[in-house]
């Protein structure tokens, strides 16, 4: 392989994202490196969602450049080399599913229409479960599993297709100690591992110690960037200076 | 039995009976996922509208309710893909307007006491003839075909349809293969159980699948089995009870729903007693709880301060060794034992 370092995993400039033509954060400037862990952190309504959920096409890219993976956003074919984690609290749609069948589902856009699971398939799925924690329970009815169960699943459906990188929408939020326990060790690994992941969250929590760059949305702008260290001493100063206005 | 067999037009009703029995709950299954259960009974309504037009141009209303029908399907899902608020309410003008349609046009080409009206909605399927369960069979095998081929996207999109945009599989699209076939079902369900009862036999048997499985392929089996049941069992009830088949399929298949939910109730309460839930302890098992995970049979138990602790809905069970299993014994020790087993020889207990 050539010695020029690889393209950064997600490159905007002076990009905006909204819905229905209407911007919801605009001109932002963001790079990420391959192997970096980004915490984008941000009120409720600060955009910060609408800003990752726009590197997966489902807000509208309204100004600026967006490049992920080193190709222009519209013509990135393949979009299981991003891998998805929405914010859900809950998976159970109307019908039973398993662990499985629902993790299966991540490595359908993989594959033609006509091509069944194959083996590899079957492997594939067996490693992501793996990977999050829950190879036992692959045949196991996903209605009974724990909230933090169910957010390893869309885990592990977003890492079954192995994207470069990860997006991930609130993972942590409304999980039980236990389970935050283990999902901070699954993302430890992950990002052990050298793979690339944005976090969207609104508290560092969990998260400590994974995360190695900071990013802050506020009003549909970004604010600090940095890292955690540098965020904990920026929120300091913050904190001061209000004590400071408050006196 | 050989005598409605042996009559003709019975045997041309069992077949068609059999073949919407079929499709009907595969392509339900996805409704019931997306929790639009009722959007058979609209496109129903609108079928109307179709059968209308057949009758008006005096051509076939098998094929124009499908056109109808397969439309209003494409529209409905062209306004949900747009997520405006008014939707809801353009389906409602679009299905209570094919409704009226219908039985303004056939009652003013046929009059008022007309039984062609009433035969299609709530379906004649003794007036079925051969050349109809042929074209039925090919439009279910059609359905058929499509749903077993495209059921892992469908159920990926009816599940999480976000998730299934952002990982690039054609949302629309798939959504509009599944109106289609829920347009198709409902033409080819239409002399069978009618147009205002189709909808039951798409989602019925599927309500009553959910009770008795726990896996999405489970499900699939169950609901055709319980759709084959009683659509053939509705047409043959019919004919002996002499009663209008259509609602007499719809009756059996909610009675089947029934059974289901009781059966599913019972087996719930006989796996309760007969398991044992282990202490609640606040770490999960797993790779890296630090127990010792032991194969037992089909699953992994783990060693918890000398038993075996099983991974079973939201808790774990108490498992016995095997050699215990073997000897229909259970240890007298597990703390969590909620059948109250706990002997004088538990000091544990005792000294409690």
């Amino acid at each position: 392989m050539s010695a020029a370092a690889p393209p950064p995993v997600v490159d905007l400039r002076h990009a905006s994202f909204g819905h229905q033509g209407r911007p919801v954060v605009s001109d932002v400037d963001l790079t990420i490196a391959p192997g970096q862990v980004v915490a984008v952190l941000g009120p409720n309504g600060s955009g910060k969602t609408t800003l990752v959920t726009g590197l997966l096409g489902l807000s509208d890219h309204l100004g600026g450049t967006v490049e992920v993976l080193g190709t222009p956003l519209a013509r990135l074919k393949d979009r299981t080399r991003i891998g998805y984690v929405p914010q859900r609290h809950t998976l159970s749609g109307g019908v039973r599913a398993t662990v499985q069948e629902i993790v299966a589902t991540g490595l359908l856009a993989t594959r033609p229409w006509w091509r069944p699971t194959g083996p590899p398939d079957r492997e594939a799925v067996r490693r992501a479960l793996e990977t999050v924690g829950l190879g036992d329970r692959a045949r196991f009815d996903v209605d009974t599993l724990s909230g933090g169960q169910q957010r390893r699943v869309l885990i592990a459906r977003a890492l079954v297709a192995q994207p470069e990188v990860l997006v991930m929408d609130e993972p942590t939020a409304g999980v039980d100690e236990a389970s935050q326990v283990v999902l901070a060790g699954v993302l430890r690994r992950l990002a052990t591992s050298g793979t690339t992941m944005l976090v969207v969250t609104h508290e560092l929590g969990a998260l400590r110690g994974t995360v190695d760059r900071v990013v802050t949305v506020d009003a549909g702008h970004l604010g600090f960037d940095g890292t955690p260290q540098e965020y904990a001493a920026h929120q300091a100063e913050r904190a001061r200076a209000a004590g400071r206005e408050g006196a | 039995m050989s005598d409605m067999l042996a009559l003709d037009f019975m045997r041309n009703a069992l077949l068609a009976a059999l073949v919407v029995g079929l499709a009907a709950p595969m392509v339900g299954i996805f409704l019931v996922q997306r929790r639009l259960s009722l959007v058979g009974d609209g496109l129903g309504h609108v079928a109307l509208a179709g059968v209308a037009i057949g009758v008006v141009t005096d051509s076939s209303p098998v094929w124009t309710a499908l056109v109808a029908a397969t439309l209003a399907g494409v529209v409905i899902e062209l306004i949900r893909a747009r997520g405006r608020t008014s939707g809801d309410v353009a389906l409602a003008l679009m299905f209570y307007g094919g409704l009226a349609a219908g039985v303004v046009i056939i009652n003013k080409v046929q009059g008022a006491q007309t039984a062609n009206l009433t035969g299609y909605l709530f379906g004649s399927i003794t007036t079925t003839t051969r050349a109809d369960v042929v074209v039925f069979a090919a439009l279910s095998a059609v359905i058929v075909v499509v749903t077993v081929v495209l059921r892992q996207r469908l159920f990926a999109v009816a599940g999480d349809e976000e998730f299934a945009r952002a990982s690039g599989l054609p949302v629309l699209a798939l959504n509009i293969v599944l109106a289609v076939l829920t347009a198709v079902t409902v033409v080819v369900a239409m002399r069978v159980i009618g147009l205002l009862l189709i909808s039951a036999l798409m989602i019925i048997p599927n309500a009553a699948a959910q009770q008795l499985s726990a896996s999405f392929r489970s499900a699939t089996w169950w609901a055709v089995g319980i759709g084959v049941v009683s659509s053939v069992g509705g047409v043959a009830t019919s004919y002996y009870a002499d009663t209008a088949s259509g609602g007499t399929i719809v009756l059996l298949a909610i009675a089947l729903f029934a059974v289901a939910v009781l059966g599913g109730v019972l087996r719930k309460a006989v796996a309760t007693a007969r398991h044992r839930r282990a202490e609640r302890h606040p770490h999960e098992h797993g790779l890296e709880c630090g127990h010792e995970a032991v194969e037992h049979g089909d699953h992994v138990d783990y060693l918890h301060d000398g038993h075996r602790h099983a991974a079973h809905e939201g808790h774990y069970d108490e498992h016995a060794p095997p050699e215990y299993d073997a000897a229909g014994t259970r240890p007298g020790r597990g703390r969590g034992d909620r059948a109250g087993r706990h002997t004088l020889e538990d000091r544990e207990e005792v000294t409690r």
